[in-house]
């Protein structure tokens, strides 16, 4: 029981982290219809950004943890959102209207650059770093196991909250958001309405960027090491949860994100550690075949 | 004279570039001896890639509006030529890759390369069937060329048995694994059966990884058995059994090298001529059709899931039998050779050539892997070029490099026909 309660935190941290990420999948694939395969890779920037960014403060001897938090969150959030542009502006921009497999080469062209660049400049060895929060409180005790709610997952699960929430207001209640959602729905007509698309879709890659820098953060924090690969495996699993929850819906996405966590977590502490991949994306495949528009989507109606 | 809106807008780039450099290129985090890490500044660096982004920018800018001038559609004179030449890059490549082991000055490097060329042009054309014809995305390829690795492997290493006996086996093992994965996918469109394949092929790997008691893990199969010519082995020793024996040749290690560059050439080809003797056929055409319009062919009575289960099987298996030549070639496999990334060369080749074209893929393959071992020398940089070419190819060209496509059927003269008016497909 204390056992299993452990193990259902640890799920939900890890799940908040793939939900973030699932969401910027999930509304790219939403407004452009297309996967945005460099998104694992802007995760993995948000990582090494917020790396450096700890370091700088280090330096700069900021060694309160919660400042020095919330200014990694800052600097992450602000360099990846501009790799978020740009990997807009340089792999799908130019490829606009164009054919549909164009843009999805050119992203994985993209998504090897982006690796192999952080490869080169920051070097291909893995980077540990000290914990910057320590502690926690204990929930609950069995016999001698006790479980235990780290400050490090608080702070993860409320800042994924708070992400998600801004989020959320952002697309129900701004004009952006409402340009958004009209871009969604038919992009020619919101153009003739006088969207400027191209500016709304950029800034839809520039917020997915923004949530999956905070996800870069949380998990450098977290997990505590870092390597130019992480993007590929937390890419391929967050983008199982987008297709889990529906992929275009947001609140999908979240929940898509929380069941691949827990899945992930409950199978290696009861089955296999080494299988916990193929039990995600086993998770996917069965998902798609039984229920292929996922948890929370929308059947797709196709006219000839 | 410089217009002062294109250097505004270099001017922008660059500042862009600063803002994406600075943190990632300026400051270098370096683990120090104690396990701590420090960061090390490189600010002549971020100098130096800002600089080269504001020229590229404005050089491109220049250009592109130079060329806007002139109108971009319709069949400007270029495009005839090109056409007509064309006609002859199919039989010049074959003569020369026919020719290769025998031209002067062809070493022992060259036609390795020429090999792992080869391997990729006879993958690209196998999955040129299941993209290129039948229009299912597939992003997990690899798993096949894998599936047919370690079928000869371990079918030589737990029977015994001999390249020849296995190389059908392995073909046959991996499209009945392309039908397995077909089945529960029959119903998925575009981006999910795309994803599924993924999901696919990784699942492999990590199966290849973990079940270490079959298939060695990590550490993979050493000492898988070489080919043999008709029953002769390639051997330094010369005696009457072996092959440089049988013909009275001065015993090589050049001779197994050149045969297997011939055995991937006839692989490759055999690929290629099913390829286009099935396009004349009804499942060919099914295939295409499928890829047009799929609730056309349904309405038409084509049944929908034996043509795209036979694009799997059939892509499938030509994906075995390059993996079992990458075996027997290689004498190791691990699962390392059987990444996601390779998945994406192999499709990559297929776009970039132009997706249904038989010639594009074969110059898709030729540039990209021939490119990619020219760099060797720049070791890590490689992968950065590589990846930024494609991107670079796609956006230049988004129908690939061959933008023509022969219909199989036509009224009349049969003529080349623009890459545009051929659809993707829908998977």
């Amino acid at each position: 029981m204390a056992y299993a309660l452990q193990q259902l935190i640890n799920g939900i941290s890890l799940g908040m982290i793939y939900g973030l990420i699932a969401v910027g999948y999930t509304m790219v694939y939403g407004i452009i219809g297309m996967i945005n395969f460099a998104h694992g890779d802007v995760f993995m920037i948000g990582a090494f950004v917020a790396l450096i960014a700890l370091l700088l403060l280090q330096l700069g001897g900021v060694m309160d943890g919660t400042a020095a938090i919330l200014l990694m969150l800052l600097a992450s959030v602000a360099v990846t959102a501009l790799y978020g542009w740009t990997v807009e502006r340089v792999a799908y921009r130019p490829l606009r209207g164009s054919f549909r497999l164009a843009p999805l080469i050119s992203a994985i062209g993209l998504s090897i650059v982006l690796q192999n660049y952080v490869q080169v400049s920051q070097g291909a060895r893995v980077k540990p770093v000290e914990a910057v929060l320590r502690g926690g409180v204990e929930v609950f005790r069995e016999g001698d196991f006790a479980v235990q709610l780290s400050y490090m997952q608080m702070l993860i699960i409320g800042t994924t909250l708070a992400a998600l929430a801004a989020f959320t207001i952002l697309v129900t209640r701004t004009p952006l958001g409402r340009a958004m959602r009209a871009c969604e729905q038919d992009r020619k007509m919101a153009a003739l309405l006088g969207i400027d698309t191209d500016r709304t879709i950029s800034l839809t890659f520039v917020i997915g960027a923004a949530l999956a820098a905070v996800a870069g953060t949380m998990y450098l924090l977290r997990y505590g090491v870092i390597d130019f690969y992480i993007g590929f495996l937390a890419g391929v699993k967050a983008f199982t949860a987008a297709v889990l929850g529906g992929i275009g819906s947001l609140p999908g996405a979240v929940l898509g994100g929380l069941l691949i966590g827990l899945i992930e977590t409950f199978w290696s502490a009861y089955f296999s550690v080494q299988y916990k991949d193929v039990a995600a994306f086993s998770i996917l495949v069965l998902t798609l075949i039984f229920l292929p528009t996922g948890l929370l989507g929308r059947q797709e109606v196709e006219k000839v | 004279m410089i217009p002062a809106v294109a250097l505004r807008d270099a001017g922008l780039a660059a500042l862009v570039a600063f803002g994406l450099f600075v943190p990632l290129v300026g400051l270098r985090t370096d683990v120090s001896p104690t396990g701590g890490l420090f960061l090390r500044t490189r600010w002549i660096d971020v100098a130096i890639v800002c600089g080269i982004v504001f020229l590229g920018r404005l050089v491109l800018t220049l250009w592109l509006g130079r060329r806007g001038l002139r109108p971009t559609t319709g069949p400007g004179p270029w495009t005839a030529r090109l056409e007509r030449a064309g006609t002859f890059v199919a039989p010049v490549l074959l003569g020369v890759a026919a020719a290769l082991p025998f031209i002067p000055g062809i070493d022992r490097y060259e036609l390795d390369i020429g090999i792992l060329v080869l391997t990729y042009v006879m993958l690209g054309w196998g999955l040129n069937i299941v993209v290129g014809l039948a229009g299912l995305l597939d992003l997990g390829y690899v798993a096949f060329y894998a599936i047919g690795a370690y079928s000869y492997a371990l079918l030589a290493q737990y029977f015994g048995l001999s390249f020849w006996v296995c190389l059908p086996l392995a073909g046959i093992l991996a499209a009945f694994w392309g039908v397995l994965l077909g089945f529960p996918v029959l119903r998925l469109r575009g981006d999910y059966l795309a994803i599924v394949t993924l999901a696919f092929g990784e699942i492999i790997r990590v199966v290849l990884i973990n079940w270490v008691s079959l298939t060695g893990g990590p550490n993979g199969i050493g000492g898988i058995p070489r080919p043999s010519f008709f029953g002769l082995p390639f051997s330094m020793e010369g005696g009457p059994g072996t092959f440089a024996g049988f013909f009275g040749l001065e015993p090589s290690p050049t001779h197994r090298v050149i045969f297997l560059y011939y055995l991937i050439l006839g692989l490759a080809l055999l690929t290629n001529w099913v390829t286009i003797r099935l396009r004349r056929q009804p499942l060919g055409r099914a295939w295409e059709a499928l890829r047009e319009d799929e609730i056309a062919c349904r309405a038409l009575g084509i049944n929908v899931t034996v043509t795209k289960l036979s694009a799997f099987a059939l892509g499938a298996m030509f994906g075995g039998f390059a993996g079992a030549f990458f075996a027997t070639r290689q004498a190791f496999i691990s699962p390392e050779s059987f990444t996601f990334i390779e998945s994406a060369i192999i499709l990559a080749i297929v776009v970039l050539g132009g997706l249904g074209s038989q010639v594009g893929v074969a110059i898709a393959a030729l540039v990209m892997i021939g490119g990619f071992e020219l760099f060797r020398d720049l070791d890590e940089w490689r992968m950065l070029v590589f990846g930024g070419a494609m991107v670079a190819i796609m956006v230049s060209r988004p129908r690939g490099l061959v933008g023509t496509r022969t219909p199989t059927v036509a009224l009349g003269q049969k003529r080349a026909i623009s890459g545009d008016l051929v659809s993707e497909g829908h998977g």
